[in-house]
């Protein structure tokens, strides 16, 4: 139902952005303000390098990359790029760039900016994390190796043209050029800041950084020579940071503070959304989440298919999604609902104990045997083990749970021969970007499949990686669903293999104050994770 | 006189070494590692060596710990591996907001506990005197996240007297003051209350009374000024007590200091930052328990320094 919702604004706002691409912006004054509170303080702005959920939407609204998504959607759209053309081969990438676009400095942003930010990213002197994501352009392997500075495949046509060349072709390409990591930086503030840039962001984009106290808050000022018209709604963001999560929601109920960017917390969570008064203040949505159950399938008896089969069949994911309040809808794939390539007709393993019994009996264990189910020892995850174990103890599987730290069970996870079962909760996965592909290559994957790796059941079928390689050489937009298909396929054939227990996903609640507006799609928005501040406004300025 | 400074400086700094050797082992051991939280989920293996190699993991134990010696001789706490800032930035940053709360507990405790332990011994063996005892044994032994969360929700939630947490104005001082004085307030009332029956009870009192002075004048010009001397050279110790209770109170609080870093960086295994906090904390409690060994004379003639 509420799928459907979402699906609806969604589709909406797709439509509005098409008959006119600020619909949105032009009915709505700008101005007032909001206080967001958040319970760490902000690592860092510096888009390269940031790469948590309470930076990603900020850095999002300080920066521009060459393309974004529509708000509240997974749709790209054009975002410093005016243009772009992809050859044929798919391998040439051209942007055609928005002139006049300034920097938070006033010095305006070129194809020079685009290529030094590019140059940067993927510069192991910047340590960033999402290097690997620009591991397509020619020319990557020589500057990640520490051979070169500068990126082959990047070169400025003119000011407002940049042409990217890539050593294979890359459906997701534009994806990459949309993540945080390639927005476009200046380098004379790069350079003036060096690793301090982070505290000290100069970017182009609906904000700009007014003023940051350690520890205290932040405050975000709109940048008056914004190239989008309209946007952003506010004029100023203060971030509260060091504030609990309950008492960051009794201020919001006291009208303190306008949005927890911690969401509910657990403990309230039954109280605050059975509340009427809060009926049309909570919003959800869906979250590019899945949380499974991994099988070793290089150590037996999970080597055997019926085994994973009946582990498939013996969880009863309902009674999970309940154990946590119901803060997530169950799983029977690998891919989120609101992923491009979810098989709305696939309806998976069903539960059933029974004739989970009868596999196992079949594979040679009509008693079953015992094993280890390996799991991040924060709440709730050790719950849901718990319930994961009495589901398997039904059919005959005694698990024991080994709760550890994050880092030892994703140690113990990149081993060929250590953790036979692994409950993801809490490590992973949530997409970086909206393409199937992101839940492929390293969760499934045989490249996954490495010491260290993320691919935790070991699964490698070569005719899969073929397929996925295939999927991935479809660039021309026309084949868009040529490629969904392909990826939708792929994914089902991972569930006849078994190679996961797919048990739910992830929903996000966020709540709002009264006095801000906006759809509610981008207050859960997919992609400007949590909220997609730019556009938010104040309904007492209207 | 000089000798014992000297020896106690050459003490504290042995001390401060010891305390930075014991925490980097312990810390060392702890199955996180560094390379691999900055590099994220994406990284490539390549990356993580890299990122371990520029970092200086890959060094053996001791080199590592003579590296973190060496910038700490120059006054660097190192960087922040999620904060992505420097830790002795972080720490001066936050520095104001935990010393003012100090104060205001200290202001607390002392106002608090004298007066209910001059009240105490003033109605020895009364029911006033057991039910302020009862309470002193309370303020003692409640952990204070119970007592925070409690005034917090009786004064600011339901009674909306002070703000729900956060930093600025008086108002947001005064429940993590209390918060953080109660403790103490506890202990100085058992003090107060016993020094000041001692006191009451010597020849001079007597003799006070004796020459036809007020009660009042007895109390508080003779009697107070003796009861109050060891309780005096005790808030340099409390420093240290104070270390323990505002990771706690900070973080019950909203409270902007070295608590709440403390706290955030253990939650998130950040390990430059729990160094730092630690090597500051224990570099407080040195600092003062030298302060309050260095004052009591200065009280109290009768001790003397060797």
């Amino acid at each position: 139902m509420k799928k459907t919702v979402l699906a609806g604004v969604a589709a909406l706002l797709a439509a509005t952005a098409l008959t006119s691409a600020s619909a949105l912006a032009d009915d709505i004054k700008q101005g007032g303000s909001m206080i967001v509170t958040y319970k760490d303080d902000v690592s860092t702005l510096d888009p390269a390098i940031g790469y948590d959920w309470q930076n990603w939407s900020m850095i999002k609204s300080l920066f521009d990359g060459l393309m974004d998504y529509e708000p509240g959607t997974t749709n790209l759209m054009k975002d410093l790029a005016e243009d772009y053309t992809i050859s044929d081969d798919g391998t040439v990438f051209t942007f055609k760039l928005r002139e006049g676009v300034k920097f938070h400095n006033g010095r305006e942003m070129t194809a020079e900016d685009v290529k030094y930010s590019l140059d940067r990213v993927t510069n192991p002197a910047t340590q960033s994390p999402g290097a690997g994501f620009f591991g397509s352009i020619k020319g990557y392997d020589a500057v990640a190796a520490g051979d070169a500075t500068s990126l082959e495949g990047v070169t400025v046509v003119d000011p407002y043209t940049v042409k990217i060349e890539l050593s294979r072709p890359d459906a997701t390409f534009l994806h990459v050029m949309a993540i945080n990591f390639s927005s476009i930086v200046p380098k004379e503030a790069v350079e003036e800041w060096g690793a301090d840039f982070g505290k000290h962001p100069v970017g182009t984009g609906a904000f700009s950084l007014d003023e940051w106290t350690l520890g205290q808050r932040l405050v975000f000022k709109r940048n008056e020579d914004y190239w989008r018209a309209g946007v952003p709604k506010l004029d100023e963001i203060t971030f509260e940071v060091g504030q609990e999560p309950v008492v960051a929601l009794l201020r919001l109920q006291r009208g303190e503070a306008d949005i927890p960017g911690d969401g509910i917390p657990p403990a309230k969570f039954l109280e605050v959304t059975k509340d009427p008064q809060y009926k049309d203040l909570i919003i959800e949505g869906g979250q590019l989440h899945t949380g499974y159950v991994t099988m070793n399938v290089k150590m037996p008896p999970f080597d055997k298919l019926e085994v994973r089969k009946a582990v498939n069949m013996a969880i009863n994911k309902d009674r999970v999604v309940r154990i946590i309040n119901g803060r997530a809808v169950p799983a029977n794939q690998p891919l989120p609902p609101s992923m491009p390539g979810y098989d709305d007709e696939y309806t998976g393993y069903p539960y059933d104990p029974e004739a989970a019994k009868a596999l196992l009996a079949e594979a040679g264990f009509p008693d079953g045997f015992e094993t280890e189910l390996y799991v991040y020892n924060t709440d709730p995850n050790p719950r849901i083990a718990q319930s994961i174990q009495a589901d398997l103890a039904a059919i005959g599987i005694k698990a024991d749970i080994k709760a550890l730290a994050q880092a030892n069970v994703i140690a113990a996870g990149g081993e060929p021969d250590q953790a036979p079962m692994i409950w993801s909760g809490g490590m992973a996965w949530i997409a970086d970007f909206p393409d199937p592909s992101n839940f492929y290559g390293p969760i499934l994957g045989c490249a996954g499949a490495v010491k260290g790796g993320w691919n935790w059941s070991w699964y490698c079928n070569e005719e899969l990686d073929k397929q996925a390689t295939a999927a991935d050489s479809m660039t021309d937009p026309a084949q868009k669903a040529e490629r969904e298909e392909a990826w939708r396929k792929i994914f089902i054939s991972v569930m006849d293999d078994a190679a996961w227990a797919p048990v739910f996903h992830e929903q996000r609640f966020t709540m709002r104050s009264e006095r801000l507006g906006g759809p509610d799609a981008i207050f859960v928005d997919p992609v400007h994770i949590p909220v997609n501040y730019d556009y938010v406004w104040a309904k007492d300025v209207q | 006189m000089g000798g014992y400074i000297l020896r106690r400086v050459v003490q504290s700094v042995l001390i401060l070494i010891g305390i930075t050797f014991l925490t980097f082992v312990l810390l060392y051991l702890i199955p996180a590692d560094p390379a691999r939280q900055i590099a994220g989920r994406s990284a490539t293996a390549q990356t993580v060596e890299n990122i371990r190699e520029q970092l200086g993991l890959n060094l053996p134990f001791y080199q590592q710990y003579f590296r973190y010696l060496t910038g700490l001789l120059q006054g660097d706490l190192g960087r922040s591996y999620l904060q992505k800032t420097e830790v002795g930035a972080l720490i001066w940053s936050r520095l104001p907001a935990t010393l003012l709360l100090m104060v205001g507990a200290i202001v607390c405790e002392l106002v608090i506990g004298l007066t209910m332990g001059l009240v105490a011994a003033l109605r020895r063996n009364t029911a006033t005197d057991t039910s302020l005892m009862v309470l002193s044994f309370v303020g003692v032994s409640s952990p204070q996240f119970v007592i925070g969360i409690l005034l917090l929700y009786v004064f600011s939630v339901q009674l909306g007297w002070f703000p729900i947490g956060g930093y600025g104005t008086f108002m947001h001082m005064v429940l993590p003051s209390l918060t953080l004085g109660f403790l103490g307030a506890g202990w100085y009332s058992r003090m107060m209350r016993s020094s000041m029956i001692d006191v009451l009870r010597q020849d001079f009192i007597r003799t006070a009374r004796a020459k036809g002075l007020k009660r009042w004048q007895v109390l508080f010009g003779h009697a107070l000024p003796n009861a109050l001397l060891p309780i005096v050279a005790m808030i340099g110790i409390d420093i240290g007590l104070f270390m323990s209770g505002i990771v706690v109170v900070e973080s019950v609080f909203g409270w902007p200091g070295i608590g709440q870093l403390a706290w955030q960086a253990i939650q998130r295994v950040d390990i430059p930052i729990i160094m730092g906090v630690t090597l500051v904390s224990a570099f407080a409690i040195v600092a003062g328990n030298f302060l309050a060994d260095l004052i009591a004379p200065l009280i109290d003639p009768r001790i003397k320094l060797r």
